[in-house]
């Protein structure tokens, strides 16, 4: 009779015969990935009623490493495929957990309608500023100044500043966190759970493969240290602010934590009051 | 979602157009969701569901774009949903990655294309049959899709039907491959009562979440599904995947699923192929046409007839899996084959394919933007008829 | 009156990580991030030839699982163990809602102190 085996917390919420995951060393992805556990553990969510929807791309593969119902979908679409997940079984809690290159890029029209619309949807950003899984070519998010490979003489294009774009699009919480910033972002996941709406977290995370090496900025933990040493946790700061620059200052927290009714609730009550008893809702 | 009620079929006589009656064969089959963008000739579809839906305890989204629109509806299947978006033209196009999608990831799900003239934006309010080859190999690599063919309102209303069904029973995309003529088109439509609307249900897995494999198929190469959000932890992926659902890069794996999604259409190909034919037991001449072509062919036929040419004609009404082995046992005994569509030759291709050399194929083309003037088909029968 | 005239606060547990070594992709942010600093690398290669984390300081780990959180491999955590319990027991943090089931956990070593 041996002893009985304690397990890693992340462990039930986790594939574990897919293990190990494909992510590099170094890779920030997998750490956010505990730090979601963490939150759907305090969440007290049923698991069976949480479902996770994610594009293409490294961080696109977070679906398939979680043991919940999972829906690996196509470059971009993760956030229109969840909206009509939600919308068909409004019991579900539904989480996009995907990369910038494809929530803010191929998907960033998607990005800003959910938001507008306020489907009651929680958006987990993984920004590592780059595509990782094509091989290091230039983002949306790739700060001015900064190499890919389709970039090789360094970007001359403007970044999107997320948190802003979340906010003026329409959603109800938005913040930003590095994959150094552990707790916060286990607690920010559990606030996004809570919360009816359209919610975006982004987090920072070191792709020491693609981003820091070609950018000569050291491997994953040098990138922790620098999240640590680098970053300032203003909450409520404008998100008009936040931008982020190549190897800047690093504006942190919860930016938005607004009421406003979802897509659910607005359709609801639209055709209550104007169909009343015929509406069949 | 709350499950279709019999109160939502509209059952009666009615004078509706084809694409309001292909909106109430999606009710009537139980659809409860729809996803769309507008774009002509087919947003009349999506209008009429934006009307019913909150009537008939159904949902419609009008979403950013066609991509939106053709992936929403695929995550409202997993969630439970019985759902379909709506298209022409350019909108076809862009729903191409996700019907490749949802042929690869076996999700239940209805695309209507109601065609207009092409390529790009081309004739956005005239008709055209020239999206039939993207229907058929439209996304990339390889699947078998369904499509079906109305040729009238009424069969709009019951081809939509049928279209739902195909879907669920084969856990595949099926496209309606209407035309704007058809769409347009106002006649007569009788939609019969709920109780004689035949609904294949959704092949929802009876097992338990530790004996259930997500795709590994029952007998007829078809996996059950598993309901979400009841303990299954299922996992979905565009990827090739093995049956557990998990990626695998093995070109082993990739044989056994695309060979199975593959097969398990061309397996029935017979059980799903379905002609309407007329006059074709002492024909010589076979006129082949589907759609909004085939009423004009039909015109052309009675017309060469009257003539004394013995022309008969076959209308696919199911054209993807194609009627090939109608067309190869007719070709053993009629001269010609005389194909009749608003393009520049597609389905021709099939047709000739088909025929093997043993019969004739001649196309009569149209670049679309009107339908063919009849006597420019019964010309080329008479021509047809002298080589005899 | 033991705890005041010697002027040490007894604890109630004693920290403990365990490690799948073969997870282990050398990241180095749990040794790194760990507060009382216990962990070093191995001399010892996984079977990917990475040199996972080893515990030196028994003593000193607080079972605080900041390793568990940050390590993007799943590889290591860490428990509190009540001090009058063996370790590894069924009352340590933890014990996962899945039992006995260990598929997919390989070598998992234990180490840790009061």
């Amino acid at each position: 009779m041996g002893v009985m085996v304690p397990f890693n917390p992340v462990e039930p919420f986790l594939r574990s015969e897919r293990m190990p995951h494909i992510w590099c060393s170094g890779c920030g992805i997998g750490t956010t990935v505990n730090c979601f556990a963490r939150a759907l553990a305090e969440s007290k969510l049923p698991l069976d009623k949480v479902a996770i929807v994610s594009g293409i791309g490294c961080t696109g593969r977070v679906a398939g490493y979680l043991n919940l119902d999972s829906f690996h979908t196509t470059h971009g679409r993760a956030i229109p495929f969840a909206t009509g997940l939600k919308l068909a079984n409004p019991e579900l809690t539904v989480v996009v957990y995907s990369g910038d290159g494809d929530l803010i890029a191929i998907g960033g029209n998607h990005f800003i309608h959910a938001a507008r619309r306020n489907v009651d949807i929680k958006v987990i950003c993984i920004n590592n500023f780059i595509y990782g899984m094509t091989g290091g070519q230039v983002a949306p998010t790739t700060p001015v100044g900064a190499t890919a490979t389709t970039a090789p003489y360094g970007c001359f294009e403007r970044p999107f500043n997320l948190p802003y774009l979340a906010e003026s699009s329409g959603a109800v919480y938005v913040a930003r966190w590095t994959a150094y910033h552990v707790r916060y972002i286990a607690h920010s996941m559990a606030d996004a759970l809570r919360k009816k709406g359209f919610s975006f977290i982004e987090i920072l995370a070191p792709c020491p493969t693609l981003y820091q090496r070609r950018n000569k900025l050291g491997d994953g933990l040098e990138t922790m240290r620098y999240y640590k040493q680098h970053s300032v946790i203003r909450h409520g700061a404008n998100t008009r602010d936040v931008n982020l620059h190549f190897q800047g200052e690093i504006t942190l927290g919860k930016f938005v934590d607004i009421e406003r009714p979802t897509l659910q609730q607005t359709m609801e009550q639209r055709f209550r009051q104007v169909l009343r008893d015929r509406y069949a809702g | 979602m709350s499950p279709p009620r019999p109160s939502a079929v509209l059952s009666g006589a009615h004078f509706m157009d084809g694409n309001h009656a292909a909106c109430e064969g999606a009710i009537a089959a139980g659809a409860n969701f729809a996803a769309g963008y507008p774009i002509t000739p087919s947003t009349e579809i999506v209008e009429r569901f934006a009307a019913r839906a909150p009537l008939v305890g159904a949902t419609f989204l009008q979403m950013e774009d066609e991509l939106a629109s053709s992936i929403a509806i695929l995550g409202a299947a997993w969630g439970g949903a019985k759902a379909f978006t709506v298209t022409s033209g350019p909108g076809f196009s862009l729903m191409m990655e996700h019907i490749g999608f949802a042929a690869m990831t076996e999700t239940p799900s209805v695309f209507v294309n109601v065609q207009r003239g092409g390529p790009s934006t081309g004739l956005p309010t005239l008709p055209a049959q020239a999206d039939m080859m993207q229907a058929r190999w439209g996304s990339h690599g390889d699947y078998e899709i369904i499509a079906l063919c109305p040729n009238s309102p009424q069969e709009c209303f019951n081809l939509m039907i049928d279209a739902f069904n195909f879907s669920e029973q084969y856990r595949n995309p099926v496209l309606l491959m209407m035309d704007e003529s058809v769409g347009h088109m106002t006649e007569k439509v009788v939609i019969p009562p709920a109780d004689q609307i035949n609904i294949f249900p959704r092949r929802h897995t009876s097992k338990a979440p530790s004996e259930y494999l997500p795709f590994k198929p029952a007998s007829d190469d078809v996996p059950e599904m598993a309901r979400v959000g009841e303990g299954y932890r299922f996992h979905v992926t565009g990827l090739t995947h093995d049956e557990h659902g998990y990626p695998s890069m093995e070109w082993q794996t990739q044989q056994a699923l695309v060979g199975r999604l593959v097969g398990k259409i061309r397996a029935h190909a017979d059980d799903l192929t379905r002609t309407e034919e007329k006059q074709l037991e002492d024909a010589e001449i076979v006129l082949v046409a589907y759609g909004i072509s085939s009423r004009v062919a039909l015109w052309a036929l009675q017309e060469a007839r009257e003539e004394g040419l013995r022309v008969g004609l076959l209308r696919p009404i199911v054209v993807w899996p194609f009627p090939e082995k109608r067309i190869r046992e007719l070709a053993q005994r009629v001269n010609a084959f005389v194909v009749v569509e608003l393009n520049y030759g597609q389905m021709v291709r099939e047709v000739e394919r088909a025929a093997a050399g043993r019969a004739r194929t001649i196309l009569v083309p149209h670049a679309g933007g009107a339908v063919h003037p009849p006597e420019s088909i019964v010309k080329v029968l008479r021509e047809v008829g002298s080589w005899a | 009156m033991p705890a005041a005239t010697t002027g040490v606060k007894a604890r109630k547990f004693r920290g403990e990580v365990l490690i799948t070594e073969d997870r282990c992709k050398e990241c180095g942010f749990c040794i790194e991030f760990c507060p009382p600093k216990v962990l070093e690398f191995s001399k010892e290669f996984n079977r990917h030839g990475y040199h996972p984390p080893i515990l030196v300081n028994e003593a000193g780990c607080t079972g605080c699982d900041l390793c568990g959180l940050y390590c993007p491999d799943f590889a290591i955590y860490g428990i509190r163990v009540p001090v009058e319990s063996p370790a590894a027991t069924a009352s340590a943090a933890g014990v996962s809602p899945l039992g006995n089931d260990t598929s997919g956990v390989e070598s998992v070593r234990q180490g840790g102190g009061i």
